[in-house]
């Protein structure tokens, strides 16, 4: 008479968590940053000056004439699509089973964030507030007072 | 001279019928588990387990649970009463909703093999994963001395029975399997942070996995569902920084 032992249990496959270990820290490190960011952001835009009715392509075209807002919201551009995005993909980590789901979905994050980044950092590295030919009463008034 | 002896008096304890809505599933038919109420009079001292006992030795034997010492100290009877992970020798019936149904499952996250029976080698896999043993390189030849401070760094999470509350609690578990779990973690912090152990950065690598505690949400489920009271959350929380200073 024998008995059979099952085979043990493979071990847990050891998969590196570098970037775990560091995506965690980003989302601690973006997330404090944001804070001041957005807030800094908001009062900016919303409570300094004429307020929420001061918002106009003229106001959005004075802050970006000096680089401190440029710099500003540039950081705030990358810090927030990629925490957002790095949160979404935890989501799906957590939720999508199938391995093709879970790779399309997090393949299609990353792609739209970079594309956000890509056309943010290109608006306002770019932007002109005087642009040529348009209405004067929409530009900003330094741009009428060269 | 005989002295009359006040005799004690004791209140009378109620008793009151509770319906216990319990999730059934049996291999052997291989149906879809499904609920079943069982209407049972109980005492007001009267636990879930009681009740349970009370069904599977008067109304329906084939009503399959785990339960060894039935006093909070095995673990064996973790379950899913009223949508809460709690054991069910601990959960007293009179502090549940009596006018309600009591709703009693398996725990989630694990097969279920007949009844409230679980599966649970999955889970027993993490725990020997992050080697939950001592390990020095010394002989044992005389006691290891350890100072109250350096017992009291890890007292909270030796206190662990291994019931599986905390990681059936983790909505990170239900959906991933390979997740280590709170329960693990908390083990490995019972050597990580004991000073006589010297293998805290083995254990260390081995929970900066894929798997491992960056798969923590810190929802507090498990905090919430531990029967001993062990602040899982924090634990595991102190394991990802001693990950990131490399070192206990």
């Amino acid at each position: 008479m024998s008995i059979t032992i099952e085979t043990p249990r493979s071990p847990r496959s050891r998969k590196s968590a570098k970037l775990e270990k560091y995506g965690w820290l980003y989302m601690r490190a973006s997330g404090a940053l944001l804070l001041v960011l957005i807030f800094g952001h908001l009062i900016a835009n919303l409570f300094v000056g004429e307020g929420i009715r001061a918002i106009d392509f003229g106001f959005v075209g004075g802050k970006w004439a000096t680089p401190f807002w440029r710099i500003w919201d540039g950081i705030m551009l990358w810090l927030a699509l990629i925490h957002g995005t790095n949160g979404m993909r935890t989501l799906v980590n957590d939720y999508a089973e199938r391995p093709w789901v879970r790779k399309s979905l997090v393949v299609t994050l990353w792609a739209v964030c970079g594309v956000l980044i890509l056309l943010g950092t290109l608006v306002i590295t770019t932007f002109d507030p005087c642009p040529a030919n348009s209405l004067p009463e929409l530009l900003p008034s330094f741009c009428t007072n060269k | 001279m005989a002295t009359a002896v006040a005799k004690p008096v004791i209140p009378e304890i109620p008793t009151f019928n509770v319906t216990l809505f319990v999730r059934r599933f049996d291999p052997e038919t291989g149906e879809e588990a499904k609920w079943q109420d069982f209407d049972v009079q109980v005492h007001g001292t009267d636990r879930v387990l009681d009740a349970l006992h009370k069904i599977k030795w008067e109304i329906d034997g084939s009503l399959t649970f785990r339960r060894s010492c039935a006093h909070g100290v095995c673990g064996s009877d973790a379950m899913r009463i009223n949508g809460r992970n709690r054991l069910a020798c601990k959960t007293l019936i009179k502090d549940l909703d009596i006018n309600a149904p009591i709703y009693v499952e398996p725990i989630k996250g694990l097969a279920v093999e007949k009844d409230l029976i679980v599966d649970m080698n999955p889970f027993y896999q993490a725990y020997r994963d992050i080697k939950p043993f001592l390990i020095a390189s010394d002989k044992p030849e005389k006691e290891r001395l350890q100072s109250a401070e350096d017992r009291a760094r890890f007292d909270d999470t030796t206190k662990c029975i291994l019931c599986a509350a905390c990681t059936t609690s983790c909505p990170v578990f239900w959906t991933d399997g390979q997740y280590f779990g709170p329960a693990a973690i908390v083990n490995a912090h019972r050597f990580i942070f004991d000073s006589r152990d010297e293998a805290a950065s083995t254990r260390i690598e081995i929970l900066n996995d894929k798997e491992g505690v960056w798969r923590c949400r810190t929802t507090f489920n498990c905090t919430e569902a531990c029967p001993r009271g062990i602040q899982v959350t924090k634990a595991i929380a102190e394991v990802k920084q001693a990950i990131l200073r490399g070192k206990p």
